[in-house]
């Protein structure tokens, strides 16, 4: 670890902590429907876009309604990316001529694509056409996106409102977030993106001829936009197979520290609207410090243990830390920081291969991903999450001074305690339940590229990346088979919904109950204990349900590194 | 409910048709206009042929030439369609080796590579992005200390001196952005480009 490492380390958060405020501000105005400098530019496409599709935003929806409306939402998004991978043949925008792709990988990808998880069984410029990049992948890279800051609004809503049966429209919601938050972003980004160098053309692959006059097949297409909302949208999936360490997609040191940035842009902003809207930014704040706290100690530990190098290594005499699957460009710091931000959002991109990371270095990720994304989390997804943990943390809190607990001036009852932990629950029951079928079930068994304990890591990785709707991998593991493609998405599907069903409950029941002033009695929860609680509880949660598995994959494997014993 | 219907089908499309097609596309006429070099890969041409993308680690084999890292890059096998073979720097194939810290095919591939940049300059230490693959297999870059190793080889096969091949690599080095961002790194073929600009001076 180096001083410099640190110090870019340490700007990265200042600026993200910097931005938080502003970008808070200007969405708390979008979401409550009020006047923007945007507005006169894009008000009248959205009013035209609210008058050819029927809809009234300021008709409200009750929470059922608003959770049926993003069903059906997602429904017909599965139906146009599956329907475009399945005919890209016969589509126009397919210069490398790439044919159908196969049912179940079509179908994996389209549940990837709309619970906002990128898993990438398909290998990008090796298998789908460049209308299936715009067309299929980043209009849902959009609306997931979009989706998930809406549905976290709603569960504002029922903080921020009182003794009404309503929590917002959800088409209104989605509507105005993609229009005056990702689409304005997105276009200045992706000129940003393209001056760093990453292509964004309808031109054919390149045939370049080598300086040892060899050919070399280039592959490029419409790149930049889609990097750009794949990253502020937490999406993840990649233009190409390496996704972020491919140099088209991540050029220079100043694109992947903006990429970087971007990741965690909106979702550290939503801590901030979650203040504004409950009437005390503090209680944002205090969000983000529990987020900051788990996110500084997962990053010492990655860049430690990546900067450490392996045995193998040692052996040898190479030093310089873990370079195998990482790019010079970005090296030890910026590949650690990557990979601990885009587990800890929900986001997914890479820019090393996490597969090849140290036992410890790559323990870290997997960890992100198991506490179910809320150190910031996913565009809206990651502050839901962190308050179904918060309500935990009160009701704890309330047990133990014998209170009925309350949050924001709402009391914490049984129906919210109960939808909190069968949200909770549900997640480890996936990944804990598919793994074990996919270590013993020989047709996956075959996947693993790697023997020993890090096999073993590489199908909890995948699984635990699919619940979470993270899409990262130790990519090592062959995820395009019929058993991965079908598993893998049911993770994604039951991850994605059975969190936001219970979320939706939680927010209708609050926004039904009266507001209550904070009395002497009240648990404060802007400050240090509050930060301290949930920390706690999260690491107990988090802590019991995980640690068996990680002994099996990653601390054994660590262990037996250094016993120098090799798979 | 039922009056959600409507909305779930029109609104999808219209939004579809704004992000998945109107966006790529504006930004497509937009960039080209503004970046067209960056726009189009930024594409390196000598002598009116295209020779390879700035962005894109090539392969180099000759001994006359700097060499990038090692490249896990694949290919659909020729022979058969199910398999894979490999293919360095297949640049419509991107990714890395995904082997683990404690995988037996990463220490003998290591040890390997470690003996074989030992013959070659003994009196050197290895460089540890010379003997490990990248995350995407393309890695135009390589360390300065990994350009500096290779000085005595290339010296020796263009019969230069050492010193005016150290001269082409100080000046290809390519420092932290603002003395912080990224680490310091060479471009292969940038310097590969000008060590033949220089030979045929």
């Amino acid at each position: 670890m180096t001083m410099i490492g640190w110090l870019q380390i340490i700007l990265f958060c200042v600026i993200i902590v910097a931005l938080a405020k502003p970008l808070g501000g200007y969405m708390t105005r979008v979401f409550n429907g009020e006047r923007t400098f945007m507005s006169p530019v894009l008000r009248p496409i959205e009013a035209a876009i609210y008058w050819v599709s029927g809809v009234d935003e300021r008709r409200e929806q009750h929470w059922l309604t608003y959770t049926v409306a993003m069903l059906l939402f997602h429904v017909g998004g599965f139906l146009i990316i599956y329907g475009v991978m399945r005919l890209q043949a016969m589509l126009p925008f397919n210069p490398a001529d790439q044919s159908a792709v196969a049912p179940d990988l079509s179908f994996n990808t389209a549940i990837s694509f709309i619970t906002n998880t990128n898993w990438q069984n398909y290998g990008g410029e090796s298998t789908v056409s460049y209308l299936v990049q715009m067309l299929g992948l980043t209009h849902q890279n959009f609306l997931s996106a979009a989706t998930g800051i809406a549905l976290a609004v709603a569960l504002i809503r029922g903080f921020s409102r009182a003794s009404v049966r309503t929590v917002g429209n959800f088409w209104g919601d989605v509507t105005r977030t993609t229009l005056y938050v990702l689409l304005p972003i997105c276009v200045v980004y992706t000129l940003f993106l393209v001056w760093q160098g990453i292509p964004q053309t309808l031109g054919a692959y390149v045939d370049a001829t080598t300086l040892e006059g060899a050919k070399q097949t280039i592959a490029v297409g419409p790149v930049a936009s889609q990097v750009a909302i794949k990253m502020l949208g937490t999406n993840g999936g990649g233009f190409f197979n390496a996704n972020a360490a491919h140099p088209f997609e991540n050029p220079t040191a100043l694109s992947n520290f903006v990429q970087m940035l971007s990741i965690f842009l909106i979702g550290a902003a939503m801590t901030n609207v979650f203040g504004r809207m409950v009437g005390n930014q503090r209680q944002g704040w205090a969000i983000l410090a529990v987020m900051g706290v788990l996110f500084i100690a997962g990053v010492a530990v990655t860049y430690w243990a990546e900067a450490n190098g392996t045995s193998i290594m040692h052996a040898l005499g190479l030093t310089g830390g873990n370079m195998e699957g990482k790019e010079v460009r970005f090296g030890i710091v910026a590949s650690s920081l990557f990979a601990v931000i885009t587990t800890a959002a929900s986001c997914g991109a890479v820019n090393a291969m996490h597969d090849s990371f140290t036992a410890l270095g790559g323990m870290i990720p997997l960890i992100n991903m198991q506490l179910g994304e809320i150190i910031i989390g996913g565009v809206g997804a990651g502050l839901y999450g962190m308050l179904l943990f918060v309500v935990l943390a009160i009701f704890v809190a309330g047990l133990m001074v014998g209170r009925t607990p309350e949050y924001v001036g709402k009391k914490i009852e049984a129906r919210e305690v109960k939808m909190a932990m069968l949200a909770i629950l549900v997640l480890p029951l996936m990944y804990l339940g598919w793994t074990a079928v996919g270590v013993v079930y020989p047709a996956a068994v075959a996947s693993m590229a790697n023997a020993g304990p890090h096999g073993f890591t590489e199908v909890l990785y995948a699984f635990t990346s699919a619940t979470g709707n993270n899409g990262s991998a130790f990519a090592g593991l062959t995820g395009n088979t019929f058993f991965y493609n079908l598993t893998l998405a049911s993770a994604m599907f039951v991850g994605r919904f059975f969190m936001i069903v219970p979320a939706m409950a939680i927010a209708g029941s609050l926004a039904a109950k009266k507001s209550i002033p904070p009395s002497a009695g009240t648990f404060p929860t802007t400050g240090g204990l509050f930060v301290g609680l949930v920390v706690g509880v999260i690491l107990i949660i988090g802590g019991l349900t995980f640690f068996p598995a990680l002994a099996l994959g990653p601390i054994v494997e660590h262990l037996a590194m250094n016993a120098g014993n090799v798979f | 409910m039922l009056r959600e219907i409507r909305p779930a089908i029109v609104l999808l499309l219209v939004l579809t048709a704004i992000t998945g097609l109107a966006y790529p596309l504006a930004m497509t006429a937009i960039a080209g206009t503004l970046f067209p070099a960056q726009a189009q890969g930024s594409l390196i041409e000598r002598d009116g042929k295209v020779v390879g993308s700035a962005l894109i680690g090539q392969e180099f084999k000759e001994d006359k030439y700097f060499h990038g890292r090692p490249s896990a890059t694949l290919a659909p096998d020729p022979n058969d369609s199910t398999k894979t073979v490999s293919a360095p720097y297949n640049a419509a194939n991107s990714g890395g080796s995904n082997l683990g810290p404690t995988s037996k095919a990463l220490a003998d591939r290591l040890k390997e590579d470690v003996d074989k940049l030992k013959a070659e300059n003994p009196n050197a230490a290895v460089p540890v992005d010379l003997v490990t693959t990248s995350a995407s297999g393309l890695d135009p870059d390589i360390s300065p200390e990994a350009a500096q190793f290779q000085v005595p080889r290339v010296a020796k096969a263009r019969n230069m001196p050492e010193q005016a091949v150290n001269q082409l690599v100080a000046a290809n080095v390519q420092g932290r952005l603002f003395g912080v961002l990224g680490e310091p790194r060479v471009n292969v073929l940038a310097l590969n480009l000008a060590l033949d600009r220089a030979s045929a001076k």
